[in-house]
C-alpha cells in the first residue's frame, strides 16, 4: 500500500504528542511533514518558566531532537511558515516557498499573545512571554537590570515576574482585575497569592489599568502610565495578558473559524481531511490553553488518522502555578451561583486555604492553596462526578480524613484508583506509573521519568510519584537515604572515602569485598571513582587501575565523536617560542591533523588525530620538549596567567612567573575533577581568574587568593580565600587547598560544588587561619606529587600500554567472508 | 533451522587483551571490538555503538557490558542490545576460547537470547 502523506502546520506540543501517539499505534502508515514557523526542533513549553528563571536550559526541554526526526523519517522544514493551502490541489506551501502535498492534514498553528492596543505597544522593549525567543529577549533584558512591568497577573504573567525577579531585575505587575489569577482562583486565594508575591520583593498592583507605554527618543521603552496618572519607570514591559488562537491560515482557506478553528468531536475541521489540533482550535465553544486537553485531543487525532472513531469530548482543567516554593491548585469551574454550595477551610497560620464548590452532591471546582496534596484526589472526584453527599463532613480535610481513621499522605496515593490522573501534563494514571515501577524494576524517579513521562514535563507531581514508589517498593524505596555512589553499593562517596582510610583498603578489590558490594566488579560509575580515591590516598602504594579509568585518562588524549583524539601540549602558563611552534607545525604536517585550535586554557590543540599515530605524535612533540597537558585529565589543567610586570603597564607582580611556578609545582596530580588556575597581574583581572576552580588576582601588597568559581554548567564568581604576601606563601596556600579538595571532594565534583557542602569558612579556617594543618595539606601534596609527576607521554614513546594503540589483528578480505 | 556452518577464525590469545579490557579487530569493512571480562570470558561486537557510533572498544568494561566512552550507553557483551531505557542494539558475533586462543566467525553475527 501506498503510504499516506500527513502534513503538519505547526510543531508545537500537541503536534508532537499525536506524531508519538500515532507512530506508536503504527508506525508506517504515513509518511509525515512538518512546518515549523520557529527555527528549531519540538520543546516542552510548560517549561519556558523555569527556563527564564534559570533552573533549566534550553537543551534540558526540548522534546524531540533532531534525532528523533531522523529515526521517525520526519521531515522537518524548520523556520517555514506556511502561508498557503490549496485545498482542491491538496498541497501546502510555505513563506520560503517549500510545497509539499498532502492525503492528511493536520492544522496546529497554537495560539498568539494578545496584545493590548495601547499607545507605545510598538516600542524596543515590549515583550510578550510565548515561546523561547521571547525567554531569550526577556533574559537578555535581565543582564542590563533595571525594572521590569509584567502587565497581566494571571499564570503566564505571574511565572514570568517570578523569573524575571530570579534574574535580579525590580519587577511589578499590573493586573486590572481586583485579585490576581482571577480566572482560576476565588477572591481568598487570589489575596494570599499576592501577599507571596510581594514578599518576594515583587510590587503587585491589582484594579491598575494601563494607560500608555512611554517610551525616550530612541524608541526604547521608559516606562509605563496608568489611568489614575501614575507613572513607573520600565526597562521592560512584558505582556501577559493572555493568548488567543492562531486561526488566520485557517481562516484564509476558507475553513470554519469562529473565535478559533471549528472541530466537531472526531477533530475535523469544515474539510474531511483537515483535522486541527491545540490552541488553535475551538471545540465546543471551548478554546484551551492548557496542555492537557490538548494532548486528549492528540490522542483522538492520532487514532483517526487510522481510520478509527475516537471521539473528544472536552476536558475539565486543572491548573497548577510553577513558580518554585508557591503551591497553588485550581480545578474545574468555582464561579458563585444559586445552585452551588462551597465549603473553606482556611488556616491563616500555615497560610493555607481550601475551597470546594459543590453542586447536585458532586464537587465541580476547588481551589487548594498552601497545601496541594489532595488536588489530583479531588480532581478525580470532579470529572467522574462523584456523589460526596456520605463524605461532606471531612470532604475539606482530604482524602486521608475518609473512612476511618487519618491516613498518611502515601497511605492517600496509595487509596487512589488505578485510573487516577497524576500527571496532568502527560496524562499518566497512576496504574501505568505503578505498573512500570513493577515490570520495569524501578527504583527511582529517573526510572519512572524514562519510562512514563510522568513528572517529566513540569515536574509539579514529582511528590506524588514519590509516593507511588514509596507505596510500590516498601521499605526497598528510601529517598532519604544518602544517596548511593551508584546502583553497586548502598554506600554514599563519604562513607566510602571514610572507609579507605580508616578500614586502610589499598586496592579496588578490597574496597568492593570489605564495603559488601553488590555487583561482581562495580560498574563504569564507581571503579574511577574508587580508583581516584585510592590514588589519593595512597599514593606510594596503589597501582593505578587503568582499566577503571575513563578511555581520556588510559590513553592520554581526548576522544572525540568521530573516535579520533586531540592531543594538547603543556605550555607553562600560556608561554610558547618559535621553536614549540615550530615542532606543532611539524607535526600537524607530518601527521596530516586536520584541525588546530587554541583553548581557553591558553595552549594549542591538535584535533582529528588517529589514535594509531598517538605515540608517534608524542615521540615528536617530546623531542621538542614538550610533556602532555594533561586536558583530559580529572587533574591540573592549566594555570592561566596574564603578561603581568613584565609587559603590562598595569602589572603589580610577576603573574607569569608565579603561574609557571604554580603549573611546574601542581601538574601530573590528580583530582576529584578537572582543576583550572589562573593568576592575573592586577584587578582588572585579564586572565579571568575570579571563575576559575582557584584564582589569584596580584595587587600592589601581595597577593588575593580565590576559590570555588565556575564558567561552565554553572556560572559562579569565585570567593576570596584570603590575601598572603609572598609568592611562597601565594604557592603553599594554593597547594594546600588543592590537597584539602583532593582528600575530601566526591568523585567529579568541581571545587565549587565540595566548597559549598563543606562551607567556604571551613575551608578559610583550615587554610588561612591554621598553619599546622595548611602545611601538614601542602606536605601530603609534595609527597604524593612524587608518585605523579611522570609524563605519561614519553612513558607510552618509551612501550608502556603498547597494546592500546595496536589493533589485536588485521583480517585481510578473504578471512572475513 | 539450517546446518550450522561456522567460519571461525583466530584472531590472538587471551593474553594479548587486558582484563576488563578490549582490543580491535580490523577486517575491510569494519572494526570488531574483543572484549575480555574480569573472568576472562571473550565476547564481539562490531566497534560501533547503536546509538551515536561511538567506539565500544574504548569504554569501561564492567559485570558483562561496556559503557560506551561517548555517551554512557551500557551495551550488553552478549548481546549487543543497549541496557536500561535505551533502545539499540549493536552486531555480536560468536567467539570461541581453546585453551587461550580467540576465534571468532564473523559470518555469523548473531542475536543470542
Amino acid at each position: 500500500m501506498r503510504k499516506q502523506k500527513l502534513v503538519i502546520v505547526g510543531n508545537g506540543m500537541a503536534p508532537g504528542r499525536m506524531l508519538e501517539y500515532l507512530f506508536d499505534r503504527n508506525r508506517d502508515a504515513f509518511k509525515v511533514t512538518i512546518f515549523n514557523a520557529e527555527p528549531r526542533v519540538n520543546y516542552n513549553r510548560l517549561m519556558l518558566s523555569p527556563v527564564l528563571s534559570g533552573e533549566k536550559t534550553y537543551e534540558d526541554i526540548i522534546t524531540h531532537g533532531d534525532d528523533w526526526y531522523g529515526e521517525h523519517g520526519v521531515t522537518l522544514h524548520k523556520s517555514a511558515r506556511v502561508s498557503e493551502i490549496d485545498r482542491e490541489a491538496k498541497t501546502v506551501t510555505s513563506e520560503n516557498g517549500v510545497t509539499e502535498p498532502y492525503d492528511k492534514l493536520v492544522i496546529a498553528t497554537g495560539s498568539d499573545p494578545f496584545i493590548i492596543p495601547l499607545p507605545g505597544k510598538d516600542l524596543d522593549g515590549v515583550l510578550t512571554y510565548r515561546d523561547l525567543d521571547d525567554v531569550e529577549r526577556m533574559l537578555d533584558a535581565a543582564k542590563r537590570g533595571g525594572r521590569a512591568v509584567v502587565i497581566g497577573g494571571g499564570l503566564l504573567g505571574l511565572e514570568a515576574a517570578a523569573g524575571l525577579k530570579m534574574q535580579g531585575m525590580e519587577v511589578t505587575v499590573l493586573h486590572l482585575m481586583p485579585t490576581l489569577m482571577e480566572r482560576q482562583l476565588d477572591p481568598a486565594a487570589g489575596f494570599l497569592l499576592e501577599e507571596e508575591f510581594k514578599r518576594r520583593g515583587i510590587d503587585v498592583r491589582t484594579k491598575a489599568n494601563s494607560h500608555e507605554i512611554v517610551g525616550d527618543e530612541a524608541g526604547r521603552v521608559k516606562a509605563i502610565r496608568l489611568d489614575d496618572g501614575t507613572e513607573i519607570e520600565a526597562s521592560i514591559v512584558v505582556m501577559a495578558v493572555g493568548i488567543r488562537p492562531s486561526a488566520e491560515l485557517a481562516r484564509t482557506v476558507g475553513l470554519e473559524v469562529n473565535r478559533g478553528v471549528l472541530v466537531g468531536d472526531d477533530m475535523r475541521t469544515s474539510d474531511e481531511d483537515i483535522f486541527a489540533l491545540g490552541e488553535c482550535v475551538e471545540h465546543r465553544s471551548m478554546c484551551y490553553g492548557l496542555v492537557a486537553p490538548l494532548y486528549e485531543m492528540a490522542g483522538v487525532i492520532a487514532e483517526n488518522l487510522l481510520e478509527g472513531e475516537a471521539e473528544y469530548t472536552g476536558s475539565a482543567t486543572a491548573t497548577k502555578l510553577k513558580v518554585t516554593g508557591v503551591d497553588l491548585y485550581s480545578a474545574g469551574d468555582f464561579a458563585d451561583g444559586e445552585d452551588r454550595e462551597e465549603i473553606v477551610l482556611r488556616d491563616a497560620s500555615a497560610g493555607v486555604y481550601k475551597r470546594l464548590v459543590l453542586k447536585d452532591n458532586a464537587i465541580i471546582g476547588a481551589v487548594l492553596y498552601g497545601e496541594t496534596s489532595d488536588g489530583p484526589w479531588f480532581f478525580d472526584l470532579i470529572k467522574k462526578r462523584t456523589d460526596v453527599s456520605e463524605m461532606r463532613e471531612t470532604l475539606i480535610f482530604g482524602q486521608a480524613y475518609q473512612g476511618g481513621a487519618p491516613l498518611d499522605p502515601t497511605a492517600a496515593v496509595a487509596a487512589l484508583p488505578d485510573d487516577a490522573e497524576i500527571c496532568g501534563c502527560n496524562g499518566i494514571c497512576k496504574g501505568k506509573i505503578v505498573s512500570a515501577i513493577t515490570e520495569k524494576s524501578l527504583t527511582n524517579l529517573d526510572g519512572v521519568r524514562a519510562h512514563t513521562k510522568a513528572s517529566a514535563s513540569c515536574g509539579t507531581c514529582t511528590g506524588l510519584v514519590e509516593q507511588l514508589l514509596q507505596v510500590t517498593l516498601g521499605d526497598a524505596y528510601n529517598p532519604a537515604a544518602v544517596t548511593p555512589m551508584c546502583g553497586c553499593t548502598h554506600l554514599g562517596h563519604n562513607d566510602v572515602r571514610r572507609l579507605i582510610k580508616s578500614k586502610e583498603l589499598k586496592t579496588i578489590s578490597a574496597v568492593m569485598q570489605e564495603l559488601e558490594w553488590t555487583s561482581s566488579g562495580g560498574c563504569a560509575k564507581c571503579r574511577p571513582a574508587l580508583n581516584y580515591y585510592l590514588v589519593s590516598d595512597w599514593p606510594d602504594e596503589y597501582a593505578d587501575d587503568y582499566q577503571s579509568r575513563f578511555i581520556n585518562e588510559r590513553v592520554h588524549a581526548n576522544i572525540q565523536k568521530d573516535g579520533t583524539y586531540s592531543v594538547v601540549p603543556r605550555m607553562w602558563g600560556g608561554m610558547t617560542s618559535s621553536k614549540e611552534l615550530r615542532a606543532i607545525a611539524d607535526v600537524v604536517d607530518k601527521f596530516d591533523i586536520p584541525a588546530v585550535k587554541c583553548t581557553g586554557g591558553q595552549r594549542i590543540d591538535m584535533l582529528g588525530i588517529k589514535k594509531e599515530d598517538l605515540p608517534a605524535v608524542w615521540a615528536d612533540l617530546g623531542k621538542a620538549g614538550f610533556v602532555s597537558g594533561q586536558a583530559y585529565a580529572k587533574g591540573l589543567r592549566t594555570v592561566k596567567t596574564c603578561v603581568g610586570t613584565d609587559w603590562c603597564r598595569f602589572g603589580t607582580q610577576d603573574s607569569t612567573g608565579l603561574g609557571i611556578k604554580i603549573e611546574k609545582f601542581m601538574w601530573g596530580s590528580w583530582t576529584p575533577a578537572k582543576l583550572k588556575l589562573a593568576v592575573s597581574g592586577c584587578p582588572r583581572n585579564c586572565a579571568e581568574a575570579t571563575c576559575k576552580d582557584i584564582g589569584i588576582i596580584c595587587v600592589d601588597s601581595g597577593f588575593e587568593i580565590h576559590f570555588a568559581g565556575a564558567a561552565g554548567l554553572d556560572i559562579k564568581g569565585t570567593e576570596v580565600l584570603g590575601q598572603v604576601k609572598t609568592e611562597e606563601d601565594a604557592l603553599e596556600h594554593v597547594v594546600a587547598l588543592a590537597q584539602m579538595y583532593r582528600e575530601q571532594g566526591h568523585y567529579l565534583e568541581r571545587i565549587y560544588k565540595w566548597a559549598k557542602r563543606i562551607g567556604y569558612d571551613e575551608v578559610r579556617r583550615q587554610i588561612m587561619d591554621d598553619a599546622e594543618k595548611r602545611t601538614a595539606y601542602f606536605d601530603r601534596f609534595v609527597h604524593s606529587q612524587k608518585f605523579a609527576q611522570i609524563d605519561p607521554w614519553s612513558e607510552r614513546v618509551s612501550g608502556k600500554d603498547k597494546h592500546e594503540f595496536k589493533p589485536m589483528a588485521v583480517l585481510s578480505q578473504e578471512a572475513a567472508e | 533451522m539450517n546446518a550450522e556452518i561456522r567460519n571461525w577464525i583466530q584472531i590472538g590469545s587471551l593474553e594479548d587483551i587486558p582484563r576488563q579490557g578490549a582490543r580491535c579487530v580490523k577486517t575491510r569493512g569494519m572494526t570488531v571490538a574483543v572484549f575480555r571480562t574480569a573472568t576472562d570470558d571473550v565476547f564481539a561486537l562490531e566497534d560501533k555503538c547503536p546509538h551515536k557510533k561511538g567506539p565500544l572498544s574504548q569504554g569501561i568494561v564492567h559485570d558483562g557490558c561496556v559503557t560506551c566512552p561517548l555517551h554512557n550507553w551500557v551495551i550488553s557483551l552478549e548481546t549487543g542490545a543497549a541496557q536500561g531505557a535505551d533502545d539499540g542494539r549493536t552486531l555480536a558475533f560468536p567467539v570461541r576460547l581453546e585453551d587461550s586462543r580467540i576465534y571468532i566467525d564473523l559470518s555469523h553475527s548473531h542475536e543470542a537470547v
